[in-house]
């Protein structure tokens, strides 16, 4: 479980959390959505730990993140990020094997290699595995940096708009792996998304935080949270969430 | 399959280094073990440890801040070296050498931070920007330096600091380079967690390295480097950006993995660029940073143009 307890930050003067409370169950999938500007990556940053509030804390476990050790969060906690400023051109596996780094540190062990073709395995990337990542297209390589945050073996999983300019395909089959690695099982992972695609979230989220103006909104399972009016308040725009063949999409009206 | 090649070449030009010079080996005008023990050893060593040294410290500057058309002399650190060396020079002049070399590093060090700083405020969208804001950087220390070198009547020195050339390397006097071959052992030691630096700061530290250690580490092994070059053989231009873009594109970002390649390619370039200089103008020399700031620009202007997507776009 993580335990947002009032979380406040703000940047050159501005607000950009305020007084945040939410609570991400550890089963499952969660989204979280709200306008741009409402702070979901900021949000994100502070629960990996990366940016520090300045009121409130972020529990993960009987841990606060901000008092773990660099080394010990990156047990606790995966990150997935925007893209680096210039694409390395490192291949597929070398990536995937920095997802390793904080369990060999430099020095690693079968078990280490091990997981790494585990993850290439899970995530289709055995064809690529010697491919440098410039030679990818978007979709290829988004799915290798989430293979590496996948082989850091991490309880959580913090995903960045991970679809961010995918193609609808590429964009699907990344949120159905995650969808997979969230479902309960011996090597499940609580997987925690911010996300721009209504539908995505409609689609596969287990739970829903939702945050408008740096304020939190809903914390809450997706059925309650993600509802016509709900998503209408929260948007400023008329939202409709319909039920098509048992799946719920969201379609603006 | 590559490595032979590499290897060989090195070779034939370590030879073509030893032969050539102005003095004639086979003439019994001069004591050839003599010439070739105090003269050409020395000097084609410290071609190959400067051009190693420089192209590392390209490598680790172009992981550094992420930007691949960066590179040493685009940090103003070469310019801060001097200024410190300026001031060693002005304030005990009769330090010892390695007294000489400290300053110069750590002057070297503060002015690649400043760099360093500046550029977390520079958008990255064009990646051109951030080497244009090095150049002025750069300038404007150097305009520093010389205008405090001529009210100090040490403008000469500055020159000879400013021009890179093997021709006045001779035995006792370029050891210090040497410090450039512990200052890759330490990269290589470092080299993951520069690499890792590489993919940027969230991801740097999402996976529980200490950025700021590291990032002290290599800009350290960077000052070190360069201003051991500034104080042995004076500064050469461009080997840390045509070297790693280089190898980059062959093999790869993977530090570990491509820094022997790295050195050994930086080494035989600059040799390369000794050993021309020394041939074109017979018996006379033109100083192998000129030569190579002709053909390092070149291969710039190629690179740039050859594929501009892959050499500098996200």
């Amino acid at each position: 479980m993580i335990r947002i307890a009032s979380l406040d930050l703000h940047r050159d003067g501005q607000p950009i959390l305020q007084d945040v409370t939410a609570r991400i169950p550890p089963t499952g999938l969660t989204a979280i959505i709200g306008p741009n500007g409402a702070g979901k990556s900021t949000l994100l940053h502070c629960i990996a730990g990366l940016l520090v509030p300045h009121a409130g804390k972020v529990m993960i476990g009987d841990d606060d993140i901000a008092t773990l050790k660099p080394q010990d969060r990156a047990h606790r906690v995966a990150l997935l990020t925007q893209s680096p400023a210039i694409v390395p051109r490192l291949s597929v596996r070398d990536l995937v094997a920095f997802g390793r780094w904080p369990h060999h540190r430099g020095r690693p062990k079968q078990q280490d290699h091990d997981q790494v073709d585990e993850a290439l395995a899970l995530f289709d990337l055995n064809d690529l595995e010697h491919r440098k990542l410039d030679s990818l297209s978007g979709g290829q390589r988004q799915r290798a940096f989430v293979a590496m945050a996948y082989a850091q073996s991490t309880p959580w999983m913090l995903l960045d708009e991970p679809l961010a300019a995918l193609d609808p395909r590429y964009a699907r089959d990344i949120m159905e792996r995650l969808h997979n690695l969230s479902r309960p099982g011996p090597d499940s992972r609580s997987v925690v998304i911010v996300l721009h695609d209504l539908g995505m979230a409609a689609r596969y989220a287990d739970w829903i935080v939702s945050l408008k103006d740096g304020q939190l909104v809903h914390s809450a399972p997706r059925e309650q949270a993600m509802t016509t009016e709900n998503l209408s308040a929260l948007f400023d725009t008329g939202l409709a969430v319909q039920t098509v063949g048992g799946k719920s999409i969201v379609i603006p009206v | 399959m590559y490595r032979v090649a590499v290897i060989a070449g090195l070779a034939l030009l370590v030879l073509a280094s030893l032969l050539i010079g102005a003095a004639d080996l086979r003439g019994g005008s001069v004591d050839s073990y003599l010439l070739v023990m105090v003269s050409r050893i020395p000097r084609t060593v410290a071609a190959l440890l400067a051009g190693a040294g420089l192209a590392l410290a390209g490598a680790v500057v172009q992981l550094a801040v992420q930007n691949r058309l960066v590179e040493p002399g685009l940090t103003g650190t070469p310019e801060s070296a001097m200024a410190g060396l300026l001031a060693v020079t002005l304030i005990a002049p009769g330090a010892a050498l390695m007294v000489k070399m400290i300053v110069a590093s750590l002057a070297a060090l503060v002015g690649t931070f400043g760099f360093f700083a500046l550029s977390r405020h520079v958008p990255r969208q064009d990646p051109m920007l951030l080497p244009l804001v090095g150049l002025i950087y750069g300038g404007i220390l150097g305009a520093g330096v010389t205008w405090f070198a001529w009210t100090a009547d040490l403008v000469q020195y500055v020159g000879i600091w400013q021009s890179g050339e093997f021709s006045g390397v001779l035995r006792g006097r370029y050891e210090l380079l040497w410090l450039i071959a512990i200052m890759a052992a330490l990269l290589y030691v470092a080299a993951d967690r520069i690499t890792i630096l590489g993919l940027g700061d969230d991801y740097a530290r999402s996976l529980g390295l200490n950025a700021r250690q590291t990032l002290l580490v290599g800009l350290g092994v960077v000052s070190a480097t360069i201003a051991a070059v500034v104080v042995t053989v004076g500064s050469l231009p461009f080997v840390g950006l045509v070297v790693p873009n280089i190898v980059s594109r062959w093999r790869g970002d993977n530090l570990r993995a491509n820094l022997p390649l790295i050195a050994v390619l930086g080494g035989a370039s600059v040799l390369a660029a000794d050993v021309i200089g020394r041939v074109i103008r017979w018996p006379y020399e033109i100083p192998a940073g000129t030569i190579f700031a002709v053909l390092g620009a070149g291969l710039f202007l190629w690179m740039l143009y050859a594929t501009p997507k892959q050499a500098t776009s996200r």
